[in-house]
């Protein structure tokens, strides 16, 4: 499903090189688990993988179900299916939730020939996915993220998530802020989208998300390239022993 | 150098001295009304329109942008339209008459023709001061517009709609009104273009607010793109009284519009809240003046601006707080969204403060889109312009949320967006 191959990326603004000759396949039907160092560029991966503009790759590509993405701008590649869950999601005074939880999903409709969900049909969607998600209904009265605390932003992108249905889902430390009880609200609302079509990346810095999302892979990024893989027990061995023995071995 | 030489007239200003000549033996009026007008077109005439050696006119040089003038055309045709929330009363004037068919009964209200016949209009027709230029023309040339007594007390349900429809030529109307005591009332001044061609539109509004009057006063300006619009808004706050205005400029090539104010009883309150969607070729001013001139008063003062194309957007905004005034609480904001390199805006706020206890402020900024807003509307897959959109529509939202009337915010969004979809 997915297919990094080589991948340079650098900050468009000062040149620096974030992404340096980074390797990664995804299977469709995959949970793939990225952990790494803080710094070691985690959120840069997934930020490029979405589009954003602040990112220039210098080399490799970026396959998605066999095409290259790099071409796409951002909107076109999350009506095709890709999906990040921000590890900061963003906060934007005067858009309505609800408004742009409609507005997001009709677009993506609309891009992929799909006919615009009728009013009451979406309200019915979100009520039912915020229910999942034990999100209160107020919530969604409130511009967009604003003045969500940190736990209910996370939510709030899981809800995103399970209403837009990607088929590729980039989760970037979505456990980071949540309570004990909201980590397995939110896992249970990622682990009902798996499916044979769908393939999630889970970055994380901590095991306990993984004992419910439970990874079919375990990657470890650092300065930018995937050092080491391998299955769920790379993640309980990181735990255990931390980074330095790999990455010495890396070195 | 003689000071009596005459200027050599714009063609603007021979076109408004004609349209006088033209009109004059029509005009509703006259006793003191005659020499009233007389006395205002004399100024003009000897002292031209405003150019930006005023103060006032500095970022406005009327008398260079006032290109032309069209002549009157008493002939043209144009009709009522729909409210703009269903079920307000609608005092109509058509091409600068007043439709004094179908009047509410829940307030008191004759057409200014008949207080001009009358001639009690005469009191009302003087300059501010030397540079009121828009006292000047309207006085001079005022037709008609509506006379309103809001009673004692009364309560107005419903909006009171004061619809100005022009298709052709000139409007120079008058809106004395008078709150009584305790009133509540949301009143909406709406200006609309019927026809592509060009039109001058001047209109005072004179509004006083008796103790404990609550009212919101929104003046919808959607003006044609060859139009010039000429408003003033003149306010008189009593003790305990509340003036909410909101004013959205949403078209007109040249427009200002005057607001001057004064605080004359305690505990009086006014909020201006202002949008102005430039586009085109616009030159669009807001000029607002308020006197604290009395002890604990407050004001809030917010201008979003959003620009595109070649517009020009002016606001001032002038705060004085006389001396024993104390306890003032004003603050003035105008932020600006410059959407085009050829846009631009100028924000000149001021505050004249002669109290000491008091609390003052005013901030202005320009500001683009936040490209991290921009970034995750569309990872969400809204295209950019659309997100775009959505991101210049919620900048000036939240100034129209606060009219907490769910029916007229929703007009007045609709209105936005449709503006905004025309020129983004
Ligand atoms: N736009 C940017 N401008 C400047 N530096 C940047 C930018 N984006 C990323 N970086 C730098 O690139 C490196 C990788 O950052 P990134 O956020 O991808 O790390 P991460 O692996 O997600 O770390 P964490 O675990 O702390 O979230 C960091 O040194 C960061 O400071
Ligand atoms: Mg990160």
């Amino acid at each position: 499903m997915l297919e990094i191959k080589n991948l340079h990326a650098r900050i468009a603004e000062d040149g620096t090189e974030i992404i340096r000759g980074l390797n990664l396949t995804v299977k469709a039907g995959e949970v793939a688990a990225i952990m790494g160092p803080n710094g070691s560029g985690k959120s840069t991966l997934s930020y490029i993988l979405s589009g954003r503009e602040d990112y220039e790759v210098t080399e490799g590509d970026i396959l998605y179900n066999g095409e290259s993405i790099l071409e796409l701008d951002p909107s076109e590649r999350a009506a095709k299916g890709i999906f990040l869950a921000f590890q900061y999601p963003v906060e934007i005074p005067g858009v309505a939730t609800m408004q742009f939880l409609k507005v997001a999903l009709n677009e993506q409709r609309k891009y992929r020939g799909e006919d615009e969900l009728s009013t009451p049909d979406f309200i019915r969607r979100v009520k039912e996915a915020s229910a999942k998600l034990q999100i209160n209904p107020d919530m969604l009265k409130r511009p967009l993220n604003v003045g969500f605390s940190g736990g209910e932003k996370k939510r709030a992108e899981i809800l995103q998530m399970a209403l837009l249905e990607p088929k590729l889902c980039v989760l970037d430390e979505t456990d980071s802020g949540l309570d004990i009880d909201a980590l397995k609200i939110v896992s249970d609302g990622v682990n009902a989208l798996r499916s044979p079509d769908r393939a999630v990346i889970v970055i994380t810095h901590y095991q306990r998300l993984l004992e419910y999302i439970v990874p079919d892979s375990v990657h470890v990024l650092y300065k930018g390239q995937i050092i080491k893989s391998g299955d769920k027990s790379l993640a309980l061995d990181l735990e255990a022993n931390g980074y330095a023995d790999i990455i010495d071995a890396a070195a | 150098m003689n000071m009596q030489t005459a200027i050599t007239m714009t063609a603007a200003e021979t076109a408004l001295v004609d349209a006088y000549t033209a009109a004059i033996g029509d005009l509703p009026g006259e006793g003191a009304v005659l020499p009233a007008r007389d006395a205002l077109l004399a100024d003009l005439r000897t002292q031209g329109l405003p150019t930006r050696r005023l103060e006032s006119w500095h970022y406005t040089d009327l008398r260079a942008l006032l290109r032309s003038v069209p002549a009157l055309e008493p002939t043209a045709f144009a009709e009522r339209v729909d409210p703009l929330v269903p079920g307000s009363a609608v005092l109509a004037v058509l091409n600068g008459k007043a439709d004094a068919k179908g009047l509410p009964a829940t307030v008191n209200v004759r057409t200014y023709a008949e207080s001009l016949i009358d001639g009690v209009a005469a009191a009302d027709l003087i300059a501010r001061d030397a540079e009121d230029a828009i006292g000047r023309i309207n006085g001079s040339l005022v037709r008609d517009g509506f006379e309103i007594e809001v009673p004692e007390g009364t309560v107005l349900e419903q909006p009171l709609e004061l619809q100005l429809v022009q298709s052709a030529g000139q409007n120079h109307s008058r809106f004395p009104v008078t709150f009584g005591a305790s009133t509540k009332a949301t009143v909406i001044e709406r200006h609309l273009s019927v026809s592509d061609a060009a039109s001058l539109v001047t209109v005072v509004s004179d509004l006083i607010l008796d103790d404990n009057a609550d009212i919101t006063w929104i003046i919808l300006q959607q003006q044609g793109a060859s139009d010039s619009h000429l408003a003033q808004v003149n306010f008189d706050l009593g003790t305990n009284a509340k003036l909410r205005l909101f004013v959205i400029n949403a078209g007109g090539k040249l427009v200002r519009q005057e607001i001057h104010g004064v605080t004359t009883g305690e505990g009086a309150d006014f909020k201006l809240r202002g949008i102005n969607l430039l586009g085109g070729e616009t030159h669009t001013d807001i000029t607002f003046t308020l006197g604290h001139d009395v002890p604990n008063t407050t004001s809030t003062e917010v201008i979003r601006n959003v620009l595109f194309d070649r517009a020009k957007g002016v606001f001032q905004g002038q705060i004085r707080v006389a001396p024993d005034a104390q306890k003032t609480d004003a603050k003035m904001a105008c932020n600006t969204l410059l959407l085009s390199d050829d846009a631009d805006f100028s924000a000149k706020p001021e505050l004249e403060i002669f109290a000491d206890d008091v609390q003052c402020g005013h901030g202005a900024t320009v500001i683009d889109i936040n490209p991290t807003h921009l970034y995750y509307l569309r990872a969400r897959g809204i295209p950019e312009n659309k997100a775009r959109a959505m991101l210049v529509n919620a900048f000036v939202d939240e100034i129209v949320e606060e009219l907490e009337d769910e029916g007229l915010i929703e007009t007045l969004e609709t209105i936005i967006s449709v503006w905004l979809e025309k020129h983004a």
